[in-house]
């Protein structure tokens, strides 16, 4: 397989903790500007896999290849970021002590070093950046409240607006719809998709009305590897997945 | 009443005023104890300002270990250690110019070294002779310390009660450290008949009036500058990095740097308040590394606030001054009394006094707003919102957050 032309190149990837194969010869290839939908039971990986592409875990075997040629079983967490990968937590991570904007203000794409942070003032560049990603997030009335006075859903909203913030090129995002109402599902589902248009995105998710909303190809874990990829229809009819996940 | 305002203000004004004070206190407790007459009503003692000045290099310690602990969740139970080897680089400074008036008279010898039949200055001790040096010392031991020791545990991500216990470890080794006669540091007698400081008589009421103005000084500027860096963007970083350490990572903070810069300035802190506390007490001994003094720490900083700016110099201050009059009055229950006010803040006061203070403020605010609504108007969901307008930039315990007020 080419890793020309690919955000993200799992290959042969395995990862035990105490003997326990949480992955197990994994491959996994996502293309420039696609968005993946992942499915999977309980354990079949998903989180552990998200681990290992933002260097929170180390595999034991396999290749980890990001942008074409970046590998990156070298690198830690804060360099991962700033190659480009977002993540978004399963439960929404925000700094609930800062109001919302100060919260993308720490996540805006720029220098990461401590005397910068000391000294430096906010520009207008940076104000610009904050209001279009509250026109996209859609929380711009809430912009001067403390994080922790959001709702659940509004956390997630955040938390994909601290992402965003970074200008990641690719965004791994956990389970954003759990806890949800169902016209915050739908509304997340639009907001996902208009994210998918200029970049590359993974997401997580158990949740199938949301997954068929997304409309894309599908890729269904079971057991630390890939049971089955295709479309939601090809995959939701695969027998194997009906038996493993879906039920019958 | 100053102290109503003081309470009241938010928390840039309450900063301004408690800089204000330290000044104020600064110019006019030596002012009463030289210029005023011994008779007078307004003069004040001697003792006091011996005992106040002693008080303000403690809070200065306190709030260095606020930035840590308040500010980054990082639990030091060492800082002790940094205070006493600011204070060890002073004593350094003081043994060396007592000179030939020692009572062995060597002229180059402090007297421990001659009773130990040393015959040359040890190389550490080269250079102590200038002020420059050891005040350049006061910062940098500490400081360096700080770094090395954080470099290592931040990098290796020790956390939470491990980071507490290797704190403590190391306050301890260097207490057994500096006992040693062979360490050059005159064992477990330490340094003390300290003479001049920079051409004074340290003994000297003048002197001592000095040290006290320097000492409030020096904490006025320690509070502004812990204000500003808590003010900037680092700050906000740092509070995230508190809150959830593993967010920052994931933006591409590098969060151990985060943490090592504030542990650093940290340390320089509680170093330079160690160097003003030995010429006002006279001598420096191993005693003040034990992990004892450490806890003692956390407790001022606690009883006073953490995670505030004011709070660690209050809860200082006023523990130190329980102590003293405890200390005199029922020396043996000190302790217990200590220990049973650290369980009752932990219990009732987890936010210390000014974080009780600024809760009670927003309830009171809070009923005011509400009672001023059913008046005028029948819409009262509205008015409510200045109820939870927290004072001080944190939120009440309990009270649901809602909007605060542009800074």
């Amino acid at each position: 397989m080419s890793k020309a032309n690919t955000i993200l190149y799992l290959d042969g990837v395995s990862v035990s903790f105490d003997g326990f194969r949480a992955i197990n010869n994994l491959s996994l290839v996502l293309d420039k500007g696609e968005m993946r939908a992942i499915i999977g039971p309980n354990g079949a990986g998903k989180t552990t896999m998200m681990d290992i592409v933002t260097g929170k875990t180390r595999p034991d075997a396999g290749e980890v290849y990001f942008d074409g040629n970046v590998d990156l079983t070298r690198h830690d967490e804060a360099d991962i970021a700033m190659l480009g990968i977002g993540r978004k937590f399963q439960k929404p991570t925000v700094f609930e002590n800062h109001c919302v904007e100060d919260n993308l203000l720490l996540s805006l794409k720029g220098p990461r070093s401590i005397l910068p942070a000391l000294f430096s003032r906010r520009s207008t560049a940076e104000n610009k950046r904050i209001d279009d990603i509250f026109d996209i997030i859609r929380l711009g009335h809430r912009r001067g409240d403390l994080a922790a006075s959001l709702s659940h859903g509004q956390k997630q909203w955040l938390e994909i607006g601290m992402l965003l913030a970074q200008d990641p090129k690719l965004l791994l995002v956990d389970e954003p719809v759990a806890g949800m109402t169902d016209a915050e599902t739908e509304e997340t589902a639009r907001l996902l998709k208009q994210i998918a248009e200029t970049h590359s995105v993974i997401v997580v998710e158990h949740d199938m009305h949301f997954v068929r909303e997304l409309g894309v190809k599908v890729t269904c874990l079971h057991e630390g590897s890939v049971l089955s990829e295709g479309s939601l229809d090809f995959v939701s009819a695969d027998e194997r997945v009906v038996e493993v996940y879906l039920g019958r | 009443m100053i102290s109503q305002r003081f309470f009241a203000a938010g928390a840039d004004r309450r900063i301004a005023i408690t800089i204000s004070i330290l000044i104020g206190v600064a110019v006019i407790v030596p002012t009463l104890n030289i210029a005023v007459a011994p008779d007078s009503a307004f003069h004040v003692p001697s003792y006091l300002v011996a005992l106040v000045g002693k008080y303000l290099c403690y809070a200065l310690l306190a709030l260095a270990l606020d930035l840590v602990w308040g500010f980054c969740g990082i639990l030091s139970l060492g800082h002790g250690a940094f205070f006493a080897l600011g204070g060890y680089a002073m004593g350094m400074y003081l043994m060396r110019q007592i000179g030939d008036r020692g009572v062995y008279a060597n002229p180059l010898l402090p007297d421990f070294m001659v009773f130990l039949n040393w015959k040359e200055l040890p190389w550490f001790w080269h250079g102590f002779d200038h002020f420059w040096f050891a005040a350049l010392m006061v910062m940098a031991v500490p400081g360096l310390l700080a770094f090395v020791f954080g470099w290592f545990a931040f990098r290796s991500r020790v956390t939470g009660v491990y980071l507490s216990i290797i704190t403590q470890a190391m306050t301890y080794a260097l207490l057994l450290a500096f006992f040693r006669n062979d360490m050059g540091f005159g064992g477990n007698n330490g340094l003390t008949d300290f003479k001049d400081i920079l051409g004074f008589n340290v003994q000297a009421n003048t002197t001592r009036s000095a040290l006290f103005a320097a000492s409030a000084a020096t904490l006025a500027l320690g509070v502004f500058v812990t204000w500003r860096i808590i003010g900037s963007r680092y700050g906000k970083l740092l509070m995230a990095v508190r809150d959830a350490e593993s967010r920052t990572r994931f933006l591409g903070w590098r969060a151990e740097n985060v943490k090592l810069f504030a542990f650093t300035v940290s340390a320089v802190m509680a170093g330079i308040a160690g160097a003003l506390y030995v010429p006002q007490v006279g001598i420096i001994n191993p005693g003040e590394f034990d992990p004892a003094n450490s806890i003692e720490v956390v407790v001022w900083a606690a009883v006073g606030g953490r995670g505030t700016i004011v709070g660690p110099i209050i809860g200082a201050v006023l523990v130190n001054a329980g102590k003293s009059w405890f200390t005199g009055a029922l020396p043996e229950f000190w302790l217990f009394a200590l220990g049973g006010l650290f369980i009752a803040v932990t219990l009732f006061l987890p936010s210390g006094i000014v974080g009780m203070w600024d809760s009670w403020q927003a309830k009171r605010s809070g009923r005011k707003a509400a009672a001023d609504a059913a008046d005028a108007t029948a819409v009262p969901e509205m008015a409510i919102a200045p109820a939870a307008i927290v004072r001080g930039g944190r939120p009440a315990a309990g009270a649901a957050p809602e909007p605060q007020p542009a800074e």
